[in-house]
């Protein structure tokens, strides 16, 4: 376990990753990953009760994590690596040919720790009940995690699972959502307005948790603690995350262009003088 | 040449269920998942006797496979049961993204497959769903011919690690395989040896090819005919074997022209024997309302229609 400042240390350090990464490959989604680089972070390193040194597919007796929204793969990547599962250094191939780090999650090319392709929208959740229904079966009362996106919540088969997962009573369950407002052709409010989401979920027979900001590390281990305490009660639990798309690089924070767009060689510089090398770059 | 009787009439989806209950007996790991269609796809038996083992995911597909991809990371064996319309083409992405690509131990149960679902017309009646199955990297697709064979195909599929397709029929057919046969997945099988042409048949249309055979015969035709129960992996070996013997084709499936048997046999014989061929299949449309008998007639899927193909194949021999 670490402390929350030396979790917000590593952050800092991921953030450098990201930017790294997605200027090297002239590719890839840098503004989610910056978003959600602490909770990422808290959850690699405090949150999952897992062991990057005996990963397996199965998971038994261990937590399982499964990221929706697979095109955070930076943040991904790095918090993956910086947790061990694999050397950091390999953080330089992403996204060049014969990678294990794939532009999307993969579990072709045997990166350890992914054990599902992501990015094709809306799916994960229906991914993480199955997990869930399948711990409950062998009797591991371990917990299953997810992350989706705001925007993906527009994916019909989200609604599918969030039915099913409360009408099943699958209460080992913790979804969280990426609340930043911003989707790729805008913010979510100009491209499909996602109402209540606190009304909607409970609705759908859910606890709701909701990190007013989820780039204040401590409010991050505060609300998963939360949500941790509160499964196991017959209901699934949903994170609402607010986060800030971009958040770390003024400017960069809350500009939906970095959703798919990566800084020049140029502006690469000026990115990194606001984030400290905390831990030494790949 | 060999003859066979009908011994009934049976539902090919029966047979999965039946296999379905038997595999359950012997692997506890094996779970199926239905979307609100548990006695359309024969899964209620299962249902009944494993009722910790069964999980009803109401009217939502995508979902299931989702789930279902879940699931096999746990260790278990999800068979997914619905009608093959919307197990397959309405959840394509979900199946290729977690399924083939992510590479699981999942088995896709399509009933009501194919023209014969008769009167709920072409909504439902799937013709373009071999192709679909096919043409995803990792996927093993299966078209048993009668309800024996579909019974040995899914204790064959539970055994098989990674995802499998099974292509079943609503309507009662004729049962002419026996009972204990076991299924090797991706090994043709010959039903009739021959020396003239060679008809290559998978599901409902084994037995018309069968009858098609014996048509033939009483011309002085010798025609021999191939069960393609599993179209992948495709059997190119014994395709291309027997097309060397007979140097004439005809394909016979329940299908659309596009993307099924005809083409799997065509890739491999343009590659490694080009021989003249003839499609039994429906070409470029929908289905529309009406009994199984009707269909299967209307639409030119039967034995005549088969022999009809084979003239016209024969006559193209060089």
């Amino acid at each position: 376990m670490k402390t929350t400042q030396e979790l917000q240390t590593i952050a800092t350090q991921v953030r450098r990753d990201i930017l790294r990464m997605t200027t090297a490959a002239k590719s890839g989604h840098p503004g989610g990953s910056l978003g959600t680089a602490d909770w990422m972070t808290a959850m690699q390193f405090n949150i999952l009760d897992h062991d990057p040194d005996h990963f397996t597919m199965d998971g038994n007796g261990q937590d399982m994590l499964f990221v929706s929204q697979g095109h955070i793969t930076p943040v991904i990547y790095s918090t993956m690596a910086r947790r061990g599962f694999f050397p950091i250094s390999e953080l330089k191939t992403f996204r060049q040919f014969g990678t294990r780090l794939q532009g999307h999650p993969s579990t072709e090319h045997g990166l350890p720790g992914i054990r599902m392709a992501s990015g094709s929208l809306g799916q994960g959740m229906s991914v993480g009940i199955g997990a869930a229904l399948g711990k409950k079966m062998t009797g591991d009362n371990h917990l299953v995690y997810t992350l989706h996106g705001d925007g993906e919540l527009q994916e019909g088969q989200i609604w599918e699972a969030v039915m099913f997962a409360g009408a099943k009573h699958v209460d080992n369950l913790i979804a969280t959502i990426d609340y930043n407002h911003q989707q790729i052709d805008g913010t979510t409010m100009q491209v499909m307005d996602l109402g209540d989401l606190r009304a909607k979920f409970e609705s759908f027979m859910w606890t709701v948790v909701v990190i007013d900001n989820g780039n204040d590390m401590q409010q991050v281990l505060d609300g998963m603690a939360r949500a941790k305490s509160l499964t196991g009660q017959g209901k699934p639990v949903v994170v609402i995350l607010t986060t800030e798309m971009g958040y770390g690089v003024d400017f960069m924070q809350g500009i939906n262009k970095y959703h798919g767009s990566v800084l020049s060689a140029d502006d690469l510089p000026k990115a990194l003088a606001q984030l400290e090398e905390t831990l030494g770059d790949f | 040449m060999t003859h066979y009787e009908i011994k009934s009439q049976k539902e090919l989806r029966s047979g999965m269920g039946e296999g379905l209950i038997e595999t359950g007996r012997r692997n506890p790991d094996v779970v199926a998942l239905s979307a609100d269609v548990k006695g359309s796809v024969k899964m209620d038996g299962f249902a009944k006797e494993f009722p910790d083992r069964f999980i009803q995911c109401g009217i939502a597909e995508a979902n299931m496979v989702g789930i279902a991809a879940g699931l096999s990371l746990c260790g278990k064996v999800p068979f997914v049961g619905g009608f093959a319309e919307f197990v397959t083409g309405r959840v394509y992405d979900q199946i290729r993204q977690v399924l083939c690509y992510s590479n699981k131990n999942v088995k896709i149960c399509g009933s009501h497959a194919g023209i014969s679902l008769g009167e709920d017309g072409a909504t439902h009646q799937t013709m373009e769903d071999i192709a679909l199955m096919r043409a995803l990297p990792n996927m093993t697709v299966l078209v048993p011919a009668d309800f024996n064979q579909a019974k040995a195909a899914t204790l064959a599929a539970a055994e098989h690690v990674g995802p499998v397709y099974l292509r079943l029929g609503r309507s009662k057919m004729p049962c002419f395989l026996p009972d204990n046969e076991p299924f090797t997945i991706g090994k043709a099988q010959l039903l009739n040896e021959g020396s003239d042409i060679t008809l290559f048949a998978c599901g409902h249309l084994v037995w018309e090819a069968l009858q098609a055979a014996e048509m033939l015969e009483k011309e002085g035709i010798s025609a021999e005919v191939i069960n393609i129960h599993t179209i992948k992996p495709l059997d190119v070996d014994a395709i291309v074997a027997s097309a060397r013997k007979t140097r004439a084709v005809v394909t016979c499936e329940e299908h659309l022209f596009n993307g099924g048997l005809g083409d799997s046999v065509a890739q491999a014989l343009a590659l490694h024997c080009p021989t003249p061929m003839e499609y039994v299949a429906v070409d470029d449309r929908f289905g529309e309302s009406g009994t199984p008998d009707e269909m299967l007639t209307n639409y030119h899927l039967r034995a005549a229609d088969i022999v009809e193909k084979a003239h016209k194949v024969i006559k193209r021999k060089a």
